[in-house]
């Protein structure tokens, strides 16, 4: 598909560009309503995708998908890909689907298992079919994957290499066992994998009523010619960057072992018509999770630069034009055993913020300042007396969003990286044996500037009954998120655990596990507000007059 | 006794009415007529009184009127709303502001967002309820006599009491309305558990919050038109449409004003679903396009599928149950531009109706959907002129089209407007297909029921797109929704929330629920008992297997049903949708709902098209030939007059349809018939076998 085709009409183009997307769309809705972990039913947490049959390069993703897979899954189909070629891997037949998770093989972090369907058409090799649904648990020392002290990858989890879970259409019973035994509450995960394995199949429906509707070859002449042209779309917004090359750190807390900022450095040059982007400089592999793997690091950037122009579709071509020096020897390029677990929620949501740091300089009317770019993982693991029963309960917040050019940021807007809502504290109440005293906006958190960072979320849980233990990964502890054009930080996250013997307040600022909470003792959080945008001396006395009357400042704050 | 009916509905440009005359002797005619007049934003009732007298009726002669308002909708939409105050848990006045923490779009780190009600407005007192409706902490009555001061001083004029956990145990909040009624001023005081008594908070919250926010606007809405009404000699109870298609008398509608709001499109479902049924359609997908935007609906078995999950506006949701109406973002006026990638894009952008399509004549420059209908022949440019002659040539048209869309893309004139017409039709049916695939239906299985000033020249193609087979086109399709007035139900929706396992759900306590739903229902309807030949309840339970987030929606036969029955209908319907059973995983009871409809006395729609009208032989409701253009060919084309046709008439397209509210278009080689009752029955021609299968996924 290398070879530019003769000219393809651009309505056909139009409809055959509609007509993939709405396959990945239709992917991505069967996999969540029929999906079991609220991770992926409610959350959202999973992505589908075509990807080329020979390169593995991505043609198109699904609409619906959680933004930090933009592009990722591309380099896991190339691993696959490579390996079968090397003769690692068995090659694939019709019916096949493979499993892989392999965080060095192209992709996330452990919890993100994919699954990958050779698709053919008329007894031919077309393209891959994959798509990836974050597992509310994979093995390893802690439940749920995301432990803050893990050194090596092997104590974050099972770690599979891609290997044919189904073959010929059947599942593989024996490597079914090996999975059941090393995850906890295995015994959902059956319904979760059938709900993976038949978006996988409605996608190959569908393609293959596409293919015989406008014809195989009319179809890959499309392929070829839609990534020719979302590359040129992409290159017509980079054409507005001026030349340059624009320069910015972001700082993650701690990787959760070692009590030091992890640099990220990001250069940025415009010029030509392409972006280049280089992280020398930054810090090198860290001992604890907060190592990024190649295509995690890669797709951070991609999705910062899919925040700051929306319209560009996601496939390769329109990544073309973004040239990414690979990171060597830096945190963002983990090689085996490095720990990964926080790649995915915290270190891609830096790296989107050094890109935004650098673009806003450039581009100042379409980039935001820093959101608060955490995930906000609380986790609280306990036995409840009352019904006898051990519990998890995982809770994700918000935080405030950077102002911009035209308006404040946004009030308690999701991570960077996702799309999900929050339960709903009833909900919570419900189903743990805990008491949120408050759930609220967190007054003054909002970084000040002509236009204002959103605001933060401050909220307490007690714990009612029985025993708990209490772990966080989360981010922009020791520094707020940045204000951009002459405004100022937001707020940085804050962990507050009051004990009867006294408050403890962790010491890498966002990162702890294990932390023992009893019943009657509680839990502090507050999430960064977002960064300011201009100098706030700028600001329009008649809306500082408004956020004082609403409490949202301190008179004399600012 | 004669008796005389009038359905008037407020859209954003115009107000419908059909009257319809019922004479007491069977066997006499009964009588229809029509006015289509403009909406006057500053004041609907205005319009309304309008419209009323120029179908020629006078108000005093007039049994029933029934009436569907965008009031309550256009307030939220530009915050006219009144000034509301908020008294809520200690430690959650935020609630309504910091949302269920989302953006409006998946890319792009930008939004905003303003509550009803602003921080300041929103005060907290010492009360506590835990999920399971024990009462940890006693309202605190003093400080609430407080709050109640501090608001009234503020000038609040509408109240919301909105607590944690009420729908478990709503002691404390009735507690407190019993206060606050006794100093509020007046009688706007909304209860969060009494609209609904679901758990989530914020949902709950914004849902009361919209009750309020509106309430003061519709009561000065509904008695100023009232008082219009009783000066014009009208004496009886109005009733108004409800969001769930279903219409309650003015004299409670205040009470539950949120319900009021997105009824326009709920209506027009209605009218669809009645007439399909009486012309035999069961299942339908109705297809309103208009200028805008376009509302499409499912109606699967004649019942509109409802909701209790749709949101009006970004961060605002309103969980009283609805008809499920999806809006997609093309209409007439989606503007048709080629991006920077070269490719051809239509919409979102739209000319909306001022300057609107080229085509209007009103300073549209950019070309549009009806532009390219235009010069492909289907839509003439006098019919935009109203009795002005058109302001603007063919050749303005044509020269936006070949300069913005042709040129670039190397196409001829006439190959740009249909390009755009199908790469809108493309989208439009992507769109539709998600809408039933994610509800778990084959949309093979559904006819395309098109209105709107724009549906019934689209529905073809767009049909075809789908692979539906049939495409129903109503007598009147640009007064739907007025129709939608008339033939509507009275309407009670009630839910209460149990979330528990099946296993441990007191079913004599289930019972007691249902009962007093349908209790609650049914006297509530009984306040315009004159209107109700027949009273229908049912009740179904929303259910999930533990550990699932996705409920599906099964229908239980009564309140006296066991424990093994429900477990029985849930396992059936899921097994039914996803062709899966899980015997090892518990079922849990969410939610449980009750309609209660009283039935109104049929409306004769026969009666839409004037029979004095109609041609004996519908070779003279011919009008004209014209040159229509279809997939590059030329084809002369016959221009009926809609309403002049026979019943029982069939053509064979090419054609065009003209009537005063809409253009029907039948391609070459399509077979229409007009059935007993006007309605216009269009078999599609399925494009292959391929097309027919793409949509069955």
């Amino acid at each position: 598909m290398s070879q530019r085709p003769k000219a393809i009409d651009p309505i056909t183009l139009t409809v055959i560009q509609n007509g993939l997307q709405q396959v990945c769309n239709e992917m991505d809705i069967a996999f969540s309503r029929a999906a079991f972990s609220p991770v992926i039913a409610e959350a959202d947490d999973r992505s589908d995708g075509i990807y080329h049959r020979s390169t593995g390069e991505l043609i198109a993703q699904g609409e619906f998908g959680l933004p930090v897979f933009v592009g990722t899954m591309q380099y896991s189909t190339m691993s696959i890909i490579e390996r079968i070629e090397s003769g690692v891997t068995a090659a694939p037949e019709p019916g096949d689907i493979y499993i892989v998770n392999d965080p060095y093989l192209g992709g996330t972090h452990l919890m993100d298992v994919r699954f990958a369907m050779p698709f053919y058409y008329r007894g031919e090799l077309f393209c891959w079919l994959q798509n990836t649904g974050h597992w509310p648990d994979i093995g390893g020392m802690v439940p749920g994957g995301f432990s803050a002290h893990a050194t090596e990858i092997e104590q974050e989890g099972l770690r599979l290499p891609p290997v044919k879970l189904f073959k010929k259409g059947e599942m593989d019973e024996e490597i079914f066992a090996i999975l059941k035994s090393n995850i906890r509450v295995a015994d959902q995960r059956i319904g979760d994998i059938r709900a993976q394995e038949s978006a996988l199949k409605v996608g190959a429906r569908r393609l293959t009523l596409l293919l015989d509707r406008y014809g195989s070859e009319t179809v890959e002449q499309a392929i070829d010619e839609i990534r020719a042209r979302s590359a040129q779309l992409m290159r017509a917004h980079i054409a507005r960057i001026p030349d340059g090359t624009y320069v910015s750190e972001a700082f993650v807390d701690s990787d959760g072992v070692v009590n030091e900022p992890l640099k990220i450095a990001m250069k940025i040059t415009k010029s030509g018509s392409d972006l280049h982007f280089d992280m020398d400089g930054s810090s090198p592999p860290c001992a604890g999770p907060m190592n990024s793997v190649m295509a995690t690091t890669y797709s951070s950037i991609y999705l910062a630069i899919k925040h700051i122009f929306p319209n560009v579709p996601i496939n390769v071509g329109a990544f073309e034009p973004l040239q990414i020096k690979r990171p060597v020897d830096t945190f963002l390029d983990a090689h085996y055993p490095r720990p990964v677990s926080g790649c995915a929620a915290e270190v891609s949501q830096r790296i989107a913020e050094a890109v935004f740091a650098a673009l806003v300089q450039a581009i100042p009317l379409e980039v935001t300042a820093a959101p608060a770019g955490t995930s906000g993982n609380f986790a609280l693991g306990g036995d409840d007396p009352e019904t006898g029963q051990n519990y998890v309960m995982y809770l994700m917040t918000g935080g405030g969003y950077g102002g911009n050019a035209d308006h404040d940021g946004l009030t308690n807007g999701c991570s960077t990286i996702g799309i999900s809502k929050m339960p709903p504290v009833e909900v919570m109440e419900q189903k743990f044996p805990i008491l949120f005293t408050r759930f609220a906006l967190r007054e003054g958190s909002g970084g000040a500037g002509k236009h204002r960072g959103g605001f933060g979320v401050d909220y307490e849980i007690k714990v009612l009954r029985g025993n708990a233990r209490a772990s966080f990964v989360m981010d922009h502890g020791r520094y707020g998120p940045q204000g951009a054009v002459g405004g100022k930080d937001g707020a940085p996250n804050t962990i507050t655990l009051h004990r009867v013997d006294g408050d403890y307040i962790p010491p890498h600022f966002s990162k702890d596990q294990g932390l023992a909470v009893a019943a009657g003792e509680s839990i502090a959080v507050q999430t960064p507000g977002g960064g300011g945008y201009g100098d706030p001396a700028d600001r329009d006395p008649a809306l500082i007059a408004r956020d004082l009357k609403r409490d949202y400042y301190a008179a004399g704050q600012r | 006794m004669t008796r005389v009916m009038a359905g008037i509905d407020v859209g954003g440009t115009f107000t419908d009415v059909i009257t319809c005359t019922v004479p007491d002797n069977p066997d006499a005619v009964p009588m229809m007529t029509i006015a289509k007049t403009p909406t006057t934003s500053s004041n609907q009732a205005d319009g309304v009184m309008n419209a009323i007298q120029s179908t020629g009726m006078s108000p005093a002669n007039i049994d029933l009127i029934v009436h569907g308002t965008t009031t309550t909708t256009n307030a939220i939409l530009e915050r006219k709303i009144a000034r509301c105050g908020l008294i809520t848990t200690k430690g959650f006045r935020d609630v309504l502001e910091l949302g269920r923490r989302t953006r409006p779009n998946a890319y792009g780190m930008t939004g905003q967002f303003e509550p009803l009600i602003p921080r300041e407005l929103r005060l907290e007192v010492d009360e506590r309820m835990d999920a399971r409706g024990n009462i940890l902490i006693p309202l605190d009555e003093a400080a609430l006599r407080n709050c109640l001061k501090m608001l009234i001083h503020e000038g609040v004029e509408a109240l919301v009491i909105h607590f944690l956990h009420s729908y478990a145990n709503p002691a404390n909040e009735l507690r407190a309305e019993t206060i606050a009624r006794e100093v509020w001023p007046n009688n706007f005081v909304t209860i969060g558990h009494k609209l609904i008594s679901e758990y989530r908070e914020f949902e709950r919250g914004t849902t009361a919050s919209v009750n309020a926010a509106v309430q003061p606007v519709l009561h000065r809405y509904i008695a100023n038109l009232q008082d219009r009404l009783t000066e014009g000699g009208y004496q009886r109870d109005l009733l108004v449409m409800n969001g769930n298609g279903g219409t309650v008398s003015a004299s409670i509608v205040v009470e539950e004003a949120a319900k009021t709001v997105m009824s326009g499109p709920a209506s027009g479902v209605i009218a669809a679903a009645k007439t399909a049924a009486k012309s035999g359609v069961e299942n339908i997908i109705t297809y309103d396009m208009g200028g805008t935007s376009t509302d499409v609906a499912l109606v699967p078995g004649g019942e509109p599928s409802t909701s209790s999950e749709l949101a009006i506006d970004y961060g605002l949701p309103i969980h009283v149950p609805m008809v499920d109406v999806r809006t997609i973002g093309a209409g007439g006026g989606s503007i048709g531009k080629i991006s920077a990638a070269g490719l051809l894009e239509v919409g979102p952008e739209s000319a909306g109706s001022d300057p609107g399509p080229i085509a209007y004549g009103r300073g549209g420059t950019r070309p549009t959907i009806t532009d390219a209908n235009v010069i492909l022949g289907r839509l003439r440019l006098e019919a935009f002129a109203g009795e002005d002659k058109p302001k603007i040539s063919i050749d303005d048209v044509r020269q936006a089209m070949e300069s913005e869309i042709a040129k670039p893309l190397g196409l001829t004139i006439e190959a740009a407007a249909a390009a755009m017409i199908h790469v809108a039709n493309t989208q439009m049916a992507g769109a539709i297909r998600m809408v039933s695939l994610s509800r778990g239906h084959d949309p093979r299985d559904f006819a395309l029921f098109a209105f709107g000033g724009a549906g019934p020249l689209h529905a073809v193609a767009l049909a075809r797109e789908l692979a539906l087979p049939k495409v129903l086109i109503p007598a009147r399709p640009g007064l739907v929704n007025a129709l939608g007035c008339l033939v509507a139900d009275l309407r009670q929706d009630i839910v209460n929330t149990i979330n528990r396992p099946l296993e441990a759900v007191d079913m004599t306590e289930l019972k007691a629920v249902m009962t007093a739903q349908r209790e609650h229902g049914v006297a509530a309807n009984a306040i315009t008992a004159s209107e109700i030949a027949e009273t229908r309840i049912s009740h179904s339970a929303d259910m999930q297997f533990r550990g699932q987030t996705h409920l599906i929606r099964v229908t239980l036969p009564g309140p006296d049903i066991t424990r093994e029955q429900v477990q029985a209908i849930f396992e059936k319907a899921y097994f039914e949708r996803f062709q899966v059973t899980l015997p090892e995983i518990q079922a849990v009871l969410v939610n449980i709902n009750t309609a209660i409809i009283g039935i109104r006395p049929e409306v004769p729609i026969e009666a839409l098209l004037d029979a004095d009208v109609r041609k004996q032989d519908q070779a003279d409701a011919v009008t004209a030939t014209r040159t229509v253009m279809f997939d590059g060919e030329t084809f002369d084309t016959p221009i009926y007059n809609r309403d002049a046709l026979p019943l029982n008439a069939r053509i064979t397209g090419p054609a065009i349809l003209e009537q005063m509210d809409s253009t029907v278009l039948i391609e070459p080689g399509t077979n229409a018939a007009v059935d007993g009752l006007g309605n216009i029955l269009i078999d599609v021609p399925l494009a292959s076998s391929a097309s027919r299968e793409m949509a069955a996924e």
